[in-house]
């Protein structure tokens, strides 16, 4: 098929099967996907800007459609998400301003790669540790559930005594979730967790849900199905602000993003639903080889000088 | 349990073909008929395309999440999950 913005021949199927792929895993996790979705975009020919404008636009897409569906299974806190998509926007413009600036010293790709890579075996480390104690807990305290899915819902983690300290920081002004089950927490705190995902967003590129999703769980202490929701809600208001900058830039196809999203729509749905059927350890555990996967990629950007 | 997981697996299968019919529908009609006019707005008003593009890919996720919710239902009895 011709995509006549871009100027590329990209077969239909192949971006449908991206999209249903990355729609599995943004359903499930809450995360955008970029680090499949760009190097596939970039296996097929298309140049690298048209990649990352393309990818955000499917990534809104696929956002709306997986939102929906966590907020019909009660997944979504809006207050929280229409407070975090502030600071994200906020994050993400200081981020592509930092960029700017290495560029102009000279050595944005090594420092980049240097702080990704640091950053993802970092948060998978710490997401193995903390989700593999948890479980251990669990297993120590009680009996398995007989009635599979009686406990999905359920979360507990073995951070969240640092959590609750957090969440006992002063600041005025205090907010309540109710939805999340918080009784008071300072928005700074909620705005300064928000600001860092948008500010790796705009450093790293994507949606940097890898970021964002564990910070919801263990700073903000938001119970794992609801942290993947909310983060898909919060997703949608940033990554449109990302598309609508990058269309005008001229970086964005947006009848691939459409074709990519056929696929991404029933695979969203797919991954929003499973959710219910596994605890919160078991999805914070399943989450920890998205980050090692996205440092894989820059390590062999860096060994090889092929920008996947 | 077994014959549940089977009557899953079908009820997916189905509700796949059936989506591949719409979308495969949806690529000849809708996509042929808007490539031109995207191309225009991207080349010559990318301020108009930023925001065509926008409503294009919110509103095709509303009306593609409709269809597999229906789907889902229609082909589940009323279940939706």
């Amino acid at each position: 098929m011709f995509f006549p913005i871009s100027n590329s021949h990209i077969s239909p199927v192949y971006l449908a099967a991206i999209g249903f792929l990355i729609g599995v895993l943004g359903g499930f996790f809450g995360v955008g996907g970029s680090f499949i979705a760009g190097p596939a975009l970039r296996a097929v020919g298309l140049d690298w800007n048209f990649a990352v404008g393309t990818d955000l636009a499917h990534i809104v897409g696929k956002s709306v459609v997986a939102a929906k569906r966590h907020r019909a299974l009660g997944n979504v806190d809006l207050r929280l998400g229409f407070i975090m998509a502030i600071g994200t926007m906020g994050g993400a413009e200081v981020g592509a301003q930092l960029i700017q600036m290495l560029k102009r010293a000279g050595n944005v790709n090594l420092v980049v790669s240097v702080v990704s890579i640091a950053i993802y075996v970092s948060i998978s480390s710490f997401m193995i540790w903390e989700a593999w104690r948890t479980l251990q807990f669990q297993k120590k305290r009680r009996p398995r559930s007989k009635v599979p899915g009686t406990a999905a819902k359920q979360d507990e983690s073995s951070f969240s005594h640092r959590t609750a300290a957090i969440q006992r920081f002063h600041l005025w002004p205090m907010i309540s979730l109710p939805t999340s089950g918080v009784k008071a927490i300072s928005l700074w705190v909620i705005i300064l967790v928000s600001f860092i995902g948008g500010l790796f967003s705009g450093f790293l590129g994507g949606g940097a849900g890898y970021i964002r999703m564990p910070m919801l769980v263990y700073v903000l202490g938001i119970p794992t199905h609801l942290a993947v929701g909310t983060d898909l809600f919060e997703i949608i208001i940033s990554a449109s602000y990302g598309t609508f900058s990058h269309a005008i830039k001229g970086n964005v196809d947006i009848l691939i993003a459409l074709v990519m999203h056929t696929g991404a729509a029933i695979g969203a749905q797919i991954g929003a639903i499973s959710t219910q059927y596994f605890a919160g350890p078991k999805i914070r555990l399943a989450f920890v080889p998205l980050p090692l996967i996205g440092a894989a990629i820059v390590i062999y950007t860096l060994m090889t000088g092929h920008k996947l | 349990m077994k014959a549940k997981t089977s009557a899953t697996l079908r009820a997916f299968v189905v509700e796949l073909a059936v989506y591949a019919v719409f979308v495969t529908g949806y690529f000849f009609l809708v996509l042929h008929f808007l490539a031109g006019w995207l191309q225009e707005l991207h080349l010559h008003h990318v301020k108009t395309y930023a925001l065509v593009a926008i409503v294009l890919i919110i509103g095709q996720a509303v009306v593609l999440e409709s269809i597999t919710t229906w789907l889902f239902r229609l082909l589940r009895g009323g279940r939706s999950e």
